[in-house]
């Protein structure tokens, strides 16, 4: 199938994009992780010029198209090291263009900085059965000051909140460290941010 | 105003990436697994803020040099990191106290620059600021645990800050490319910063009981890209690959 930019769905590339998993949290999609922030048609007639370099990472992404670009997909990164962005961007490029979708704009903008505020419900309900913690309403957390602690973070195995924190920094960029005091389960708590 | 602007970005990213690759010499060696992840961390914060700024200057650069070249190919005197950052890192102690040191200007920094007339510059800091909140608070109580902790910690804590207050100076003494940007609005007055710092270092201090230092004189000039040694024993390890097999990919 090739598209042009007269009969691309929004719609129906919103749920391809749906498909494109966090590689690091395979369990959520950039969609639950509320880091796609916009996709674009180019106006009818009208292409943008692939690869739009914006940074040295868009260089290297191997399957963004050389070609004139009908679709673009704007994305933010969740924390600015995560090294999972640039095979997310690749994913999208790859998912699309498996879809006939070939001539795609992957775009990464830092403004406004993401936060775990843009999680879907359907994310955190996924991080849960998965066994990680969903991250609290952000105005829970976030004091600068030190052994400042009055989050609750519930256990994802047993439910209870009697638990405590190991670390702040976990095996990702996006994660703390926890353990249930009342199951005694080792967790992750995805933190808010 | 370009080349005063350029300047002040590399100075950006020189500071994170410098510190970023410092702490980043601790991975696999931390003191135990969990601390080695949060060093690690908050490298990798550190290293994605200083790329950020590095893709900011190539582009302001108006040529076609890339990130990966300002930080791989230019000389330890093109680098315009504070000397605080470039520091060994000693002991767990001294590298706990060089990250408080920085993340209580830093966040400081990000928050006042997350409200510059630069575009890209305030995307940047306003995003990076809230990583460097948890920069902050982790060192604070590092500082606390090991200055208030044993006899053992304590005097290493005292160690440190004799190491390292001589290079505190430089973080709020404004370089001549920054005394230009901030006339313009794009970045802040490096001065007002200062007593936000004092206030800060004091507090944790207070509860370390560890005496905050007279006043005495200030080790500057790595912001003008007068280095101390430290500097190019970092260079001679991150560059060297790019230095032995230029391009080289993996």
């Amino acid at each position: 199938m090739v598209t042009t930019n007269k009969n691309i769905d929004i719609a129906a590339v919103r749920i391809l994009l749906g498909e494109v998993h966090d590689p690091e949290v395979p369990v959520l999609s950039i969609l639950d992780l509320g880091i796609v922030r916009d996709i674009r048609i180019a106006p009818s007639g009208e292409a943008w010029t692939v690869p739009h370099v914006t940074s040295a990472a868009d260089q290297s992404a191997p399957r963004e198209a050389s070609g004139p670009a009908q679709l673009e997909i704007v994305i933010t990164p969740t924390y600015s090291g995560c090294p999972a962005m640039d095979t997310i961007r690749k994913e999208i490029v790859t998912t699309l263009d498996q879809h006939g979708y070939g001539h795609v704009k992957v775009t990464t903008v830092l403004s406004p900085a993401w936060t775990t505020e843009w999680m879907s419900q359907e994310g955190k309900d996924k991080l849960k059965a998965y066994g990680i913690a969903p991250p609290n309403p952000l105005q829970q957390v976030c004091q600068i000051r030190p052994f400042h602690r009055d989050e609750a973070v519930q256990c994802p195995h047993c439910g209870s909140y009697h638990t405590s924190l190991i670390s702040e920094f976990g095996s990702t960029a996006c994660k703390a460290l926890y353990k249930c005091d009342e199951c005694k389960e080792p967790f992750d708590y995805f933190k808010c941010h | 105003m370009t080349a005063a602007l350029i300047q002040y970005t590399l100075h950006l990213a020189d500071d994170s990436l410098i510190l970023g690759h410092r702490n980043s010499e601790w991975t696999g060696h931390g003191p135990i697994l969990e601390q080695d992840i949060a060093l690690s961390n908050i490298a990798l914060d550190l290293i994605g803020q200083a790329r950020n700024f590095y893709q900011y200057a190539a582009e302001l650069s108006g040529t076609p040099v890339t990130e990966d070249q300002l930080a791989y190919l230019r000389d330890g005197w093109d680098f315009r990191n504070c000397l605080l950052v470039e520091q060994s890192n000693g002991d767990w102690a001294k590298t706990i106290l060089r990250q408080f040191f920085f993340s209580a200007y830093q966040t400081s920094l990000y928050e006042r620059l997350a409200q510059s007339r630069d575009k890209t510059l305030s995307a940047i800091s306003a995003k990076s600021y809230k990583e460097g909140i948890y920069h902050l608070r982790w060192s604070s109580e590092w500082v606390i645990r090991l200055g208030d902790g044993t006899e053992e910690s304590h005097t290493r804590m005292k160690n440190a800050v004799e190491e390292l207050w001589k290079f505190t100076g430089e973080l709020h003494t404004a370089a001549p490319y920054e005394e230009e940007t901030a006339a313009k609005g794009t970045s802040p007055d490096l001065p007002t910063l200062r007593p936000l710092w004092e206030d800060k270092i004091k507090e944790v201090f207070d509860e370390a009981g560890i005496p905050y230092p007279p006043p005495t004189w200030m080790q500057t000039g790595g912001k003008e890209g007068r280095h101390t040694e430290q500097l190019g024993y970092v260079l001679a390890e991150m560059q060297f690959l790019q230095r032995a097999y230029p391009g080289c990919e993996w």
